[in-house]
Formats: structure tokens, C-alpha cells, sequence
């Protein structure tokens, strides 16, 4: 009761504030790209739009999954008073869709032809019964290791191609007293690594069977207690001191050269290449073991709420901006992620860019791009979280494998 | 003539002053009756409704609740709270009622020592989250510190441990509030009458006898406010579990404020968070109404 309250007088607060700050021709941005590699992507943005005269109300809100921000979002829509855009997260669209909230974007995408250019899968989510509600900024992909290149070369590792020789690599490193896997104990991340790992055990039919379609036989079965047993053998070569670690900080961690890998997703370049280093020499990128050929992915996009006069006009221009391929390019080199158009030329990419653009494209192709369930593309929060739940009590050792796979079924259960 | 005027106009008066304390609290009764009282009956009707991301009108009866006992984080969520709210209100009840009966010996320097233990109160439980999350963090808190100063096998790692942590919270908890404690009573101790401790020390009781038998029974006001006080900062404590652990390792310190916020807030599940948030209301009553009941009966008879 007491947080509904406090909410509400942010909310009250927040109209207070927002009305003597953004005026009509502002676009007011709601986002949590806070970090270094971030928050540097975003500034392509408003310099954009700052060109064309229209001014920027930054609404940063910190927290890596943005769970924070949607908070904010849900006092401030229901306050009546919506940011002009917010960056937002698959099926989270779709919500705030449903609610009637977001705007209609037809016009725009018909004149720029935004249905031929984005992938037809972020379009399901881009899209509301036909209408586009939100302009995609990128395409993500979850399931890579990121490896500090002298480490590797220190010990002699190769580039591991199966799940076994993942484990040597990790086990080499360990034994010479590096830290082997790099990983912050959040449930978004043991959820992000549990992902490409569910994916390398069971491959695509067995994804889609457990994470999207939520069939109880996948979602409790031998493969998903495989899943969790290799859960157990990583935590195995984390740090002691892993738990409530942001993931930029493990990142950080391999571009200092304490730890060998991180399983994440490609923000994580962003960090890398703020931090001064080139792909392929200071770092290298590869699919987690066993995930190769397929693509877990999550796009941001900014989701444009229904905002009146000048400001929808302002609303628009950020769109069109958003839509660019200028930007596109400019915005995902820094990002460490790949356009969300597939007509832009991957020239001025680097090596990890390039081969995410050619494996997004083939994936796409052979029907094995999928919505990642760590990040909210496979499923709704509710069950998304339902996940995250056990996942991380797991991994935390609350329980064995073969609980957590029945787990599984039961906190799924509950949450639909 | 005249004198009927000013009888009027003294009815008039009375009848204004006695009015006077109704029109004034009027405003905050009805900010109240609405804003606290109006809100736990919505949040109440929530309970039964199958709001998702926002507020929903569909009645679908105990569905939520039935749910909200299923959730194995609910389970943990009690589990801890029934750990932390005994073990911080009565650390904080033994340690606030010792440090004010030190102080009251009349010892030099008072004057300076009560408003360093006094102080945690005045920070704000996400400061002392924060503080303590580096205090307690094995890699640069207490454990580095020793093991720096050459104890290499020292071990205080209760924060990054999934059994301990909730006593890490207890621990930081405890900092913060027995200072306060410790001030109630010592107002409670200044209150009592020297008359009849000089009288007891005459008759002959020993320090510990007048304590046991003459002080302490007087101070049964002290330990009632206390006791509400630290009761619900127990139930609702939500910022120090966020700013400490953020509800890890895992979900091993979840508690029901947190659970709540996060059901209601982040996983678009508002009819369990409300239902939960109804639990903890009704936890509260449970233990605070005969409590009062009893205590203000006490003071009738």
C-alpha cells in the first residue's frame, strides 16, 4: 500500500516536473541506456534530431533490463501525461498496445516502406493488429561469449567449437588463477546465460517447444535438467564474489584481464570498444558453444505513446530519425549491435558486428532466429519472470537440477 | 436589549470554538479517510480482480490468493520475515534498553554519546543499504580489511551466502534502529519518579532488584511504542533489502514489501501483488490490534 502511494506521488511529482521542463517541440525519451557504451549510443540520437530543431528531455531511469523504468512508465501513463517515446522490449509492446497507448506510426512506415527493410520477426513485435506502434532501433543478439584475446593466447586456448571444450578452456583458465567465467549474480543475467546454454542442449525445436509454445513436457523434461546441470557445472567457475554484480562491471572484468569469458549478449562491445579495444585483436566473439547456426536475439525499440499537437509532429521527426540508416549505422557500431534494417551495408562494422550481421541474416533465413526468453521476446513478464525465479534460485543452489526442472513447470503454471 | 445581544453573540462564539477543531482537522481526515483508507479498499478489491499490467475491473475471486500460497518466493518471503521481524525487534528491544540504562547512570559526557547512537536513525534506510552492502562485501569490506591486516583466514561472507544474508540484513537493520531505541527508553527511564527509587534503596534493593522489580515494569509504555514502532518497520522494511542484497543471492532475502512491489510493478501481475499486499495488512493487524486492544483496556481499568 505504502509503494502505491509513494508511486503515485511520483507520478504526481513527475507531472510536475515534466511539464515546466519539456516544451512542444522536445521529444521527451524514457530509457535506462545509463552505461558508458550506452549512454555515448544514444547521444547519435539527439545531435540527430538536435539538427533538425527539435530539442531533447533526457528521462534516463538506471537498471539493466529497464524492469525500473517500466515502473516509472506505468505511474507516469497512468497520471495521463506519457513520454513522447520510450525504449522498450518486446512483448512489453504489445501490452502497452493492448492498453490502447501507443500511437499509430502507419503513415510514416508506409512513405519510408519499413515493412520491406525490417526482419518480419522484430515486426511482430513492432507492430499491433497491423499498425506500426514503435520504430526498432536494433537487433541483439544474446547468445555470445566475449573472451580476453591474451588470456587465450597466454594458455594457449583455442576458440572452443564444443560444449566440452568450452569447459577445458574454463578449466585451464581457473587452474592458472583467472577468473574463468566473468558473470554478476541479477536474475537477468543467470537468465541470459541460462538461454544460450538451454539452446546448446536442445537446439531450436526443443527452444521454441519450452520458451515460447511453454510446452510442459519440454519445460520439465531430460533436456531442461541438462540445462540446469550445466547451469551448475559455470557456477562452478564464477567468482566468490559474484552475487548482485552489474554486467558491465563483469565485463569490465575481461577487458582488464581478470577473467577469460562472459557469456552475454553484444551491449557488452559497447563496453569493449569504450574501453579503447578492437575486435578480434584486444577481444574476440564467438556463439556460445552449441548455439551456433541459430540466433537468440531482443531489439529495442522506441515505442511511441500518444502524445497531441506539436509533440506528435516532434514524435514523428524521432521516428523518422530512429528510422535512418545514417543512424542505424552510426548508433549500432557504438552499441555493439546490428541494424534493424537489413538493406544497410555492414562496411563500417568490425569483425564481431560483421559476423552478427551475416549470422542474423542466415538465421532469419533458415527460420532459426528466435526471441530470446531472457530478455522478454519469447514470453510474456509474467512468465519471463516465472523463469528468471527459478533459474536464479538454482543457480544460487535453492535446489538440484531435476527440482528446478519440475520447478519450472509449476512457477510457468502459475504465472499464465 | 443589549445583554441579549451579547448572548447571542457568546453562543455564537462557543458554538464557533467548538466547531473550530472540527473545521481544522477536517482537510487532513478526509486526505486520510481517502488517501490511506480509500486505497486499502481498492488495493483490497484488486485482490480479487485479475489486474495484470494496469488496474482491471474482473472479478475472479480468491484465484489470486490460492496462487499467491503456490509461489515458492511467497514462502521464502514469510520464512524471512518472520526471521528478521523477531530477530530486529528484539536485538533491537535488549540492545536500545541497555544503552539506556548505561546512559542513565548519570556518566560524564551524555550529552556527546547520545547523539552518536542516535544517529544511524537520522539516515535513510537505502544509505544504510548502501553503506553496509560495502561493509559486509567480502572483496572490500570487513574480510579484505582483515585479510589485509594479515588474517588470512578470516571468513565474513553472510552477504554473498544464500542461508546467511538475511542475517546480514538483520545486522544493518539493527545498526540503524537500536540508537532510537535506546532513546525511547531513556526518556521512559527520566520520566520514573527518584522519590521512589530513594525510597526502594532505603528498604534495601539491590541494583539489580530495583531494575527488575521498579524500573523496568514502569517502562511497559516504552516497550509498547517501541514495539509498534519496530513491528511495522519490520513489515514494510523494503529499501534496505533493495539498497543491501536486491533480494539475492537468488531470492533468498526476498520479503513480502519486496515481493509485493515487484509482482505489482515489474511482472504485470497487480492482482497477486495486491493480494499479498493484503496479507501483510492483515499480518499486521493480527499482531498489532490485540496487542493495543489489550494495552489500552490495561489503562482504563
Amino acid at each position: 500500500m505504502r509503494s502505491i502511494l509513494s508511486v503515485k506521488a511520483a507520478a504526481v511529482l513527475a507531472t510536475c516536473i515534466s511539464t515546466s521542463t519539456a516544451s512542444a517541440q522536445d521529444v521527451e525519451v524514457l530509457h535506462w541506456w545509463t552505461s558508458g557504451g550506452e549512454a555515448a549510443a544514444l547521444s547519435v540520437l539527439r545531435e540527430d534530431l538536435s539538427e533538425s530543431g527539435y530539442g531533447w528531455v533526457d528521462m534516463p531511469v538506471a537498471g539493466g533490463g529497464g524492469s525500473d523504468a517500466m515502473t516509472v512508465l506505468r505511474a507516469r501513463v497512468t497520471a495521463g501525461n506519457p513520454p513522447t517515446a520510450v525504449q522498450m522490449l518486446g512483448f512489453a509492446i504489445q501490452d502497452w498496445a493492448k492498453e490502447g497507448a501507443l500511437s499509430n506510426l502507419n503513415d510514416l512506415a508506409n512513405e519510408q516502406n519499413w515493412s520491406t527493410v525490417v526482419p518480419s520477426a522484430l515486426q511482430a513485435f513492432s507492430t499491433y493488429s497491423a499498425n506500426w506502434v514503435a520504430a526498432p532501433v536494433n537487433v541483439h543478439s544474446t547468445n555470445w561469449v566475449w573472451a580476453n584475446s591474451k588470456i587465450m593466447a597466454e594458455l594457449g586456448i583455442e576458440q572452443p567449437t564444443s560444449w566440452e571444450s568450452f569447459i577445458a578452456a574454463m578449466q585451464a583458465a581457473k587452474d592458472a588463477g583467472y577468473t574463468a567465467l566473468a558473470h554478476g549474480g541479477q536474475a537477468w543475467q543467470e537468465a541470459t546465460v541460462f538461454d544460450s546454454v538451454a539452446m546448446g542442449v536442445g537446439g531450436p525445436a526443443f527452444y521454441k517447444a519450452a520458451f515460447i509454445d511453454l510446452d510442459s513436457d519440454a519445460l520439465g523434461g531430460a533436456q531442461m535438467v541438462e540445462a540446469f546441470e550445466r547451469m551448475e557445472t559455470l557456477r562452478g567457475f564464477v567468482d566468490e564474489n559474484f552475487s548482485g554484480r552489474d554486467w558491465n562491471l563483469a565485463t569490465a572484468m575481461v577487458i582488464n584481464g581478470e577473467a577469460l569469458f562472459q557469456i552475454m549478449g553484444d551491449w557488452a562491445k559497447g563496453e569493449f570498444v569504450n574501453a579503447g579495444q578492437t575486435a578480434g585483436e584486444e577481444f574476440k566473439c564467438f556463439r556460445v558453444p552449441g548455439s551456433d547456426g541459430t540466433v537468440t536475439f531482443n531489439s529495442d525499440q522506441f515505442a511511441m505513446f500518444k502524445v497531441e499537437g506539436s509533440a506528435a509532429e516532434a514524435q514523428l521527426a524521432m521516428a523518422s530519425a530512429v528510422m535512418s540508416p545514417e543512424f542505424q549505422v552510426a548508433f549500432n557500431i557504438v552499441k555493439g549491435s546490428v541494424p534493424a534494417r537489413t538493406d544497410i551495408s555492414d562496411e563500417e562494422f568490425d569483425a564481431c558486428g560483421k559476423l552478427g550481421m551475416a549470422q542474423l541474416a542466415q538465421a532469419a533465413a533458415s527460420g532459426n532466429l528466435f526471441g530470446s526468453m531472457a530478455h522478454g521476446h519469447a514470453n510474456t513478464p509474467s512468465i519471463q519472470n516465472a523463469m528468471y525465479d527459478v533459474i536464479t534460485a538454482h543457480f544460487n543452489g535453492e535446489y538440484d537440477a531435476a527440482t528446478a526442472a519440475a520447478e519450472l513447470v509449476t512457477a510457468v503454471e502459475l504465472a499464465k | 436589549m443589549s445583554m441579549n445581544l451579547t448572548t447571542t453573540d457568546q453562543d455564537l462564539k462557543t458554538r464557533l470554538q467548538n466547531w473550530l477543531p472540527k473545521i481544522v482537522l477536517a482537510p487532513s481526515f478526509g486526505l486520510v479517510v481517502f488517501f490511506v483508507y480509500g486505497f486499502i479498499a481498492f488495493t483490497l478489491y484488486l485482490s480479487f480482480t485479475n489486474s495484470r499490467m494496469l488496474p482491471s475491473y474482473e472479478w475472479v475471486g480468491w484465484q489470486n490468493y490460492e496462487r499467491l500460497f503456490q509461489i515458492r518466493e511467497w514462502d521464502i518471503a514469510l520464512n524471512n520475515l518472520v526471521i528478521f521481524a523477531i530477530l530486529y525487534i528484539s536485538i533491537c528491544t535488549v540492545i536500545g534498553l541497555i544503552l539506556a540504562v548505561f546512559l542513565d547512570q548519570k556518566i560524564r559526557g551524555e550529552g556527546v554519546l547520545r547523539p552518536i547512537f542516535l544517529y544511524p536513525m537520522a539516515l535513510s534506510f537505502i544509505v544504510t543499504g548502501t553503506a553496509w552492502k560495502w561493509f559486509l562485501d567480502p572483496a572490500i569490506g570487513i574480510e579484505n580489511t582483515f585479510h589485509l591486516w594479515g588474517w588470512q583466514s578470516f571468513s565474513f561472507d553472510w552477504i554473498k551466502d544464500r542461508d546467511m544474508a538475511i542475517y546480514a540484513i538483520v545486522i544493518a537493520a539493527v545498526w540503524q534502529s537500536s540508537g532510537f531505541v535506546m532513546a525511547m527508553f531513556l526518556a521512559g527511564l527520566r520520566g520514573i519518579d527518584d522519590e521512589l527509587l530513594k525510597a526502594a534503596q532505603i528498604d534495601g534493593a539491590s541494583n539489580f532488584n530495583l531494575y527488575r522489580r521498579i524500573i523496568l515494569p514502569q517502562l511497559r509504555p516504552a516497550f509498547l511504542s517501541a514495539f509498534v514502532i519496530l513491528g511495522h518497520l519490520a513489515i514494510k522494511s523494503y529499501d534496505l533489502v533493495i539498497a543491501l542484497t536486491g533480494g539475492g543471492p537468488g531470492n533468498a532475502t526476498a520479503l513480502p514489501a519486496t515481493f509485493m512491489y515487484s509482482y505489482s510493478f515489474t511482472r504485470n501481475q497487480m492482482g497477486i501483488g495486491s493480494a499479498s499486499a493484503v496479507i501483510m495488512l492483515l499480518t499486521i493487524s493480527a499482531i498489532m490490534v490485540p496487542y493495543l486492544y489489550a494495552e489500552l483496556n490495561e489503562k482504563k481499568r
